[in-house]
């Protein structure tokens, strides 16, 4: 069950992420979108919202770092396991709880706001109370990481993750023995995965960073195949 | 020079009766659908007043259109783009849909199945959105139609700015006009620049906005960046949506469904060349009372030889250029500047024109004393303010619409000459800048209006960049649906197909 659960699950997940992504973006472009409802109520939205993506994205990028950068580049950096655990818990730390906060209003205004609520289909309800339920469990962990602050404990995660990136066979043995929220917390992030390109999550593949280094502000198309390449502006 | 051409519209204001049939058969083509049940790609304002959305004119509060920093750059008034990217989590500058109105239908159902009792049974109102029954409709697409609501809050209006406003709101001093609004499709779209994806595209061949429903991902910064508030997120859908100018149509030579439907004949359609090197200058103009002379600086001459020669370089076919040469738009701006940009102060360019309405003498129980120049009544008299009239078209510049109401003054004055006392009164067209010729061209042009006189439409040429042969059996307009001819209601990613009936099979 061990192995299946964090052995073989994390390519299920990944598989449908990456695949299933693929496949909607191909095939129904049209949905492929970030479902904002401010429109229909501003109220609650820009407090709520801007808490919990700015929570969630430094959760992401520090984990993304923290669990795929090769413990030896930390080695080599000097850095500790204890500091960079101390680091993870604190910054993951606030980070959580702005965005438990935020996605705690966000589902506030869409659970009980009538139109927000009648708006909502069932996966974009689901999908929030699944985000909450995992803020709270990678909250939750603190407390558990504050009873080892040697970085022991983090560094088995780190060489699991890493380990599923690198086929390692072996990556599910190496969280064998953590505590039992580290593993619901990990099994519910791999879900997440799994949902992710059947809902509104697909939004974060399309961060519209290009529009900082597009030339211009215009955008011009033409059908005609001569046509001055310069843009207008 | 860079020669490009596009599809312009004027609207006679001198002539719109309000009745709305422009807003209805566009809303019944476009818009009755769910999401943007709210939304009008064109509706007809009650002036003065606060409008649809709610102040939508009044940009220190939305910060929508462009501005001139001090550094002398120009940036969507909303922010930079690092700025606007900032804002995406939770846009600052977005209406909410009560600004609008919140989209609403009747009971009428139980008009037929209430039971027998005392009272009437009526039809109440219930929202489109939830589905709640709403105890009181609070606004509407057209809540202040002709002057309604007091006047206090229809002062609100900003194009008041500078008028001594008090006194219009005396029954004996009130104005009124009336101003359909569309989507502008301007040279120097705030819609385009502010969206992050990139989906907002002006078209090449003939200046047509439009937003790429595949591309749009709905990060809603178009609504707040358009100053005219003409781009609407549809709800339902999460992507945007505005006015096409009804391309399919125009492509084949027809003209919009506002403007074919229009029962006064007040609109018009034609080709415009400008000067796409010129558009970001023009747009920059320092002093915003010049941003009107700055864009008819843009516009081409249609009849001078190099601009003729460069359009067809830059692969404007030869059907567009006589268009351009036959344009009423271009009679109406550029020849007889009759007809002017709405809020050139948004920096956007926009390409939908109005001409100015003119109105009653004021003051007509003192009709005698009415101030005369010379033979014609004095334009300033009238009972509309020509200050407000500027602060709509011209950013509060007098000049160009004075001249304006003169002339088609003067063409009363003229025609009536003509018809009535027979007589041909070339002083009365030489007082204004023209000459009788011109003025039968006018009175030809907007009085009598005939169709082929308004719409001058040149067809696309998908011949040459399409082949026919391999379009023949395709699927037509479908919401992005594709073509699929499944039986699902909807996708596997939220999407929904729409309702195509299968035939099922039989026991």
């Amino acid at each position: 069950m061990h192995q299946f659960l964090f052995g073989i699950y994390p390519y299920i997940a990944l598989t449908v992420l990456i695949f299933g992504s693929i496949a909607r973006y191909e095939t129904v472009p049209f949905t492929w979108k970030s479902s904002s409802s401010q429109l229909l109520r501003r109220r609650q939205l820009i407090l709520g919202s801007v808490l919990f993506h700015v929570g969630v994205l430094v959760i992401f990028f520090g984990h993304l770092g923290g669990l795929l950068t090769p413990i030896w580049i930390f080695d080599a950096l000097g850095i500790s396991h204890g500091a960079k655990q101390l680091l993870a818990v604190i910054a993951g730390g606030v980070a959580g709880v702005m965005a438990l906060v935020g996605g705690g209003i966000l589902f506030h205004r869409r659970w009980t706001d009538p139109r927000i609520r009648r708006t909502s289909s069932f996966a974009d309800i689901a999908i929030l109370a699944l985000l909450l339920a995992q803020l709270t469990l990678g909250v939750g962990t603190i407390f558990v990481s504050l009873q080892h602050l040697d970085g022991h404990e983090m560094t088995k995660f780190m060489a699991w993750a890493q380990g599923i990136f690198t086929f390692d066979g072996q990556a599910a043995s190496y969280i064998a023995d953590v505590a039992l929220v580290f593993k619901l917390h990990l099994f519910l992030g791999l879900t997440i995965f799994l949902l992710f390109p059947f809902t509104r999550l697909v939004h974060m593949l399309s961060v519209p960073l290009r529009y900082l280094w597009r030339p211009g502000y215009q955008i011009v198309r033409s059908r005609r195949k001569t046509v001055n390449k310069t843009p207008a502006e | 020079m860079k020669v490009r051409a596009q599809i312009g519209m004027v609207l006679n204001l001198d002539k719109c009766i309000g009745c709305h049939t422009c807003s209805v058969t566009c809303k019944n083509v476009w818009t009755s659908r769910d999401g943007v049940e709210y939304a009008w790609f064109n509706n007809v304002e009650t002036k003065p007043g606060i409008g649809y959305p709610k102040d939508w004119e009044n940009q220190k509060r939305w910060n929508g259109g462009w501005e001139r920093t001090k550094s002398g750059k120009l940036q969507p008034k909303q922010g930079s783009k690092w700025r606007i990217l900032a804002n995406i989590f939770g846009n600052p500058d977005l209406p909410e849909i009560d600004d609008y109105y919140e989209p609403f239908d009747f009971d009428y159902d139980h008009l037929k199945s209430a039971p027998e009792v005392k009272a009437f049974p009526t039809a109440r109102p219930r929202s489109k959105i939830s589905g709640e029954r709403m105890q009181k409709i609070e606004y509407g697409p057209n809540w202040e139609e002709i002057l309604g609501g007091e006047f206090e809050k229809r002062s609100k209006d900003y194009n008041f700015e500078g008028v001594q406003k008090e006194i219009y709101g005396e029954y004996e001093n009130t104005f009124m006009m009336y101003l359909p609004r569309l989507c502008e499709h301007c040279l120097n779209p705030a819609c385009a620049a502010s969206c992050p994806s990139g989906a907002i595209y002006k078209r090449e061949e003939d200046g047509i906005v439009l937003i790429d429903q595949e591309k749009c991902r709905g990060w809603r910064m178009c609504v707040s960046g358009c100053p005219y508030k003409k781009v609407y997120y549809n709800w339902e859908s999460g992507k945007s949506e505005k006015c096409t100018l009804c391309y399919p149509r125009i492509e084949s030579g027809n003209p919009t469904v506002c403007s074919e439907t229009c029962v006064g004949r007040i609109r018009y359609l034609g080709v415009m060349l400008y000067d796409a090197d010129k558009i970001e200058s023009a747009a920059n103009t320092h002093s915003e009372k010049d941003l009107y002379d700055a864009q008819l600086d843009v516009f081409l001459d249609p009849h001078d030889p190099a601009v003729i020669e460069a359009a067809r370089a830059d692969g404007v076919p030869e059907d567009w250029i006589k268009g351009a040469q036959e344009s009423p738009i271009w009679k109406m701006a550029m020849e007889w500047k009759l007809a002017f940009p709405l809020h050139p102060e948004y920096r956007t360019l926009p390409m939908v024109w109005y001409i100015p309405p003119l109105s009653p003498i004021q003051n007509a129980a003192e009709a005698g004393k009415i101030g005369h120049d010379g033979e014609m009544p004095d334009v300033r008299s009238l009972r509309i303010p020509v200050r407000y009239l500027a602060n709509m078209l011209t950013a509060g510049d007098e000049e160009p619409i004075v001249q304006a109401l003169e002339r088609m003054s003067a063409m009363r004055s003229y025609m009536r000459a003509k018809t009535v006392d027979g007589v041909i009164d070339e002083a009365i067209a030489a007082r204004v800048g023209l000459s009788g010729r011109v003025i039968e061209d006018m009175y030809k042009i907007l009085a009598l209006a005939d169709y082929e006189d308004r719409f001058v439409i040149p067809t696309t040429h998908r011949e040459q960049v399409e082949d026919a042969y391999d379009m023949r059996g395709g699927c037509g307009f479908t919401d992005g649906n594709g073509c699929s001819t499944g039986i699902s209601d909807g996708t596997l990613f939220g999407g929904k197909r729409k309702a195509l009936k299968m035939p099922e099979a039989m026991r």
